[in-house]
């Protein structure tokens, strides 16, 4: 959210001052045309206030995106409407209060057009103020942005190897092959072939690159084929893709770390056979992905939504989309279940 | 002599299983899947050896044996690297790491036939009561009425020395369980319990205000209507965590 030109103590103190020292210059100059005491100063605070209270209206509407060719206009009109309003307002009020004085009536009269003038420059001056202000302040938020967003890259880079390849699988799944190769020599052979597969697969991927989903669920499916010669019966998988859905992308290795989590939570929160299921489908345009597992509700607090897994999903969607709202993750009656929305626009945008 | 395997991979427990097919003197006599059977197991059996893996369904290695009143030898057969090595070298007990070769098994079995039983029990003992062992807890996992309860971290109120045991005090109830306060002090998350007198460890989010008392100790309101004594140290170290 861009910051308002109008918050903080800076602006406020000089806004303020310049206000106090503008009224002084404003009292004196009518003084100086004849008109009393009473009324130089009465004329002054009226005026000034309400000029103030229309530059803070502009300032602060200026902070709603306009796009750069409507701004200008905007500027314009709302100058000229402001102004227009204000100097009906203050000359209704002030001969409400001084009708009697024909000698400062006089000098309000003649002073409307220059009246209108000033107040049209002030305001127009408050207006281009605030525009500057807030491009800057949008800059060095796109900039900040896009620091954060090539530093998260970096650190992908280097999380990819510890965080993809969990050294916990790696080193259990070699464990699995060892206890296969006495016994079981081809079925050791293959997993082997298929831990190397899936190792391949996680190093050549580029993080920030668009794969579709049938794609995607091909490098899953070896995770989970690993992770099914490990636990056995316990695990169970049942994966629902749409037609539709298969042809639309998704960035690549985005689902693993879902559903690494959903196994570990499934698998180390309860005894017994764990159903995993995966449902991918096309909605209004955009792609959802739901996986869900079993967890117990008395003894999962601490875990829910704040893995590890799902807090960096969430920001590399965010960083992705500048969304919050794309990873739900809701536990009812012992089923926890994760959706992903991947909007298909960002793809477009960038492959066409 | 008896051995029981634990480890919930069936392929894991294969390859122990292989591996003992060569130590005729020692009998299988169960393999288990996870804590709860594991610990049924144990009573039943009495093993002589356990091998135990760490990261299982529901609760760990690590707190099965906590359940267990006189455990028996354990060898660790892990891939979790971090919190094997420190607690093992200190004390002896030996760990095969996943994926453990034949010459590394024998090695354990060999260190461990030459241990004479008595020092077996305390090195176990050892074990469980250090505290740098274990990754920082979440949880406690006791036994109420035979039965094994899972009590999260963010539930529990507050801990009240008693005797051998410490009182888990949480919404639902109370509950015992025979470890000292010093090892609920280690093993909890310091950023949430505070040992706030010797006898008192308080989950700090519940604290509502604290109160002078006597002559250099303050009370500590809870939230839950409970009044708590504070001693000079528990003090000093409330107003470090709480920045006051």
């Amino acid at each position: 959210m861009v910051r308002s030109i109008t918050k903080g103590s800076r602006f406020r103190v000089s806004f303020l001052s310049w206000w106090l020292v503008w009224s002084l210059l404003h009292g004196m100059v009518i003084n100086s045309y004849g008109a009393g005491v009473l009324q130089s100063t009465v004329d002054s605070i009226l005026c000034n206030l309400l000029l103030a209270a229309a530059c803070l209206l502009i300032a602060n509407n200026m902070k709603y995106y306009l796009p750069q060719q409507e701004r200008y206009w905007y500027m314009l009109i709302m100058g000229l409407v402001l102004s227009a309003l204000w100097l009906v307002i203050t000359r209704t009020i002030l001969k409400l209060f001084f009708h009697a004085d024909a000698t400062y009536m006089q000098l309000l009269a003649n002073s409307s057009a220059v009246r209108f003038m000033l107040s049209f420059l002030i305001v127009g001056c408050m207006a281009v103020m605030s525009q500057l202000w807030y491009t800057l302040q949008e800059q060095q938020e796109a900039n900040r942005r896009k620091e954060e967003a090539e530093q998260m890259t970096k650190d992908a880079e280097l999380l990819k190897l510890r965080q993809q390849l969990q050294p916990h699988f790696l080193f259990n799944s070699l464990n699995s092959i060892s206890a296969l190769a006495g016994s079981q020599p081809e079925k050791a052979r293959h997993m082997i072939q298929q831990l190397s597969d899936f190792l391949r697969g996680t190093l050549t991927r580029d993080e920030r690159q668009w794969v579709t989903l049938e794609d995607e669920f091909r490098h899953l499916q070896l995770y989970l084929d690993i992770e099914k010669v490990r636990f056995g019966q316990r695990l169970q998988t049942d994966i629902r893709v749409s037609e539709q859905a298969s042809k639309l992308h998704i960035p690549s290795l985005l689902l693993q770390p879902v559903v690494e989590n959903a196994i570990k939570f499934g698998l180390y929160d309860t005894t017994g056979e764990v159903l995993i299921t995966i449902t991918a489908l096309e909605k209004e345009d955009q792609l959802q992905v739901s996986i869900s597992n079993p967890f117990d509700e008395a003894t999962a607090v601490n875990t829910q939504g704040t893995g590890f897994g799902l807090a960096s999903i969430r920001r590399r969607l965010f960083l992705l989309f500048a969304r919050h709202d794309l990873l739900q993750a809701s536990g009812t009656d012992h089923i926890f279940t994760t959706t992903l929305l991947i909007p298909q626009y960002q793809y477009e945008s960038d492959h066409h | 002599m008896k051995a029981i395997i634990i480890d919930d991979e069936l392929l894991a427990r294969g390859i122990v299983r292989e591996y003992l097919q060569q130590y005729p003197d020692i009998e299988i006599v169960q393999e288990c899947g996870d804590g709860f059977e594991g610990l049924k197991a144990i009573q039943q059996h009495r093993p002589d050896l356990v091998f135990l893996d760490i990261q299982m369904p529901k609760i760990t290695g690590f707190e099965m044996l906590e359940l267990v009143e006189q455990p028996p030898a354990v060898i660790f057969t892990t891939a979790f690297e971090e919190y094997a090595i420190k607690a093992f070298e200190a004390h002896a007990i030996d760990y095969l790491l996943k994926p453990f070769s034949k010459d590394r098994f024998d090695k354990a079995i060999q260190k461990w036939k030459q241990q004479n039983p008595d020092e077996r029990k305390t090195e176990t003992d050892k074990l469980l009561q250090s505290a740098d062992l274990q990754p920082s807890r979440n949880r406690i996992v006791l036994k109420d009425n035979g039965k094994i309860k899972i009590i999260p971290a963010a539930t529990i109120q507050y801990l009240e020395a008693a005797d051998d045991y410490v009182k888990i005090h949480t919404a639902e109830g109370v509950f015992l369980k025979n470890r000292t306060m010093s090892f609920f002090e280690q093993n909890l998350d310091t950023q949430n319990f505070i040992r706030i007198h010797r006898s008192y460890l308080i989950n700090i989010q519940l604290i509502t205000r604290i109160e002078p008392y006597e002559k250099e100790t303050q009370l500590a309101v809870l939230s839950i209507g409970v009044k708590l004594p504070v001693s000079k140290a528990g003090y000093t170290r409330l107003k470090t965590i709480l920045g006051i």
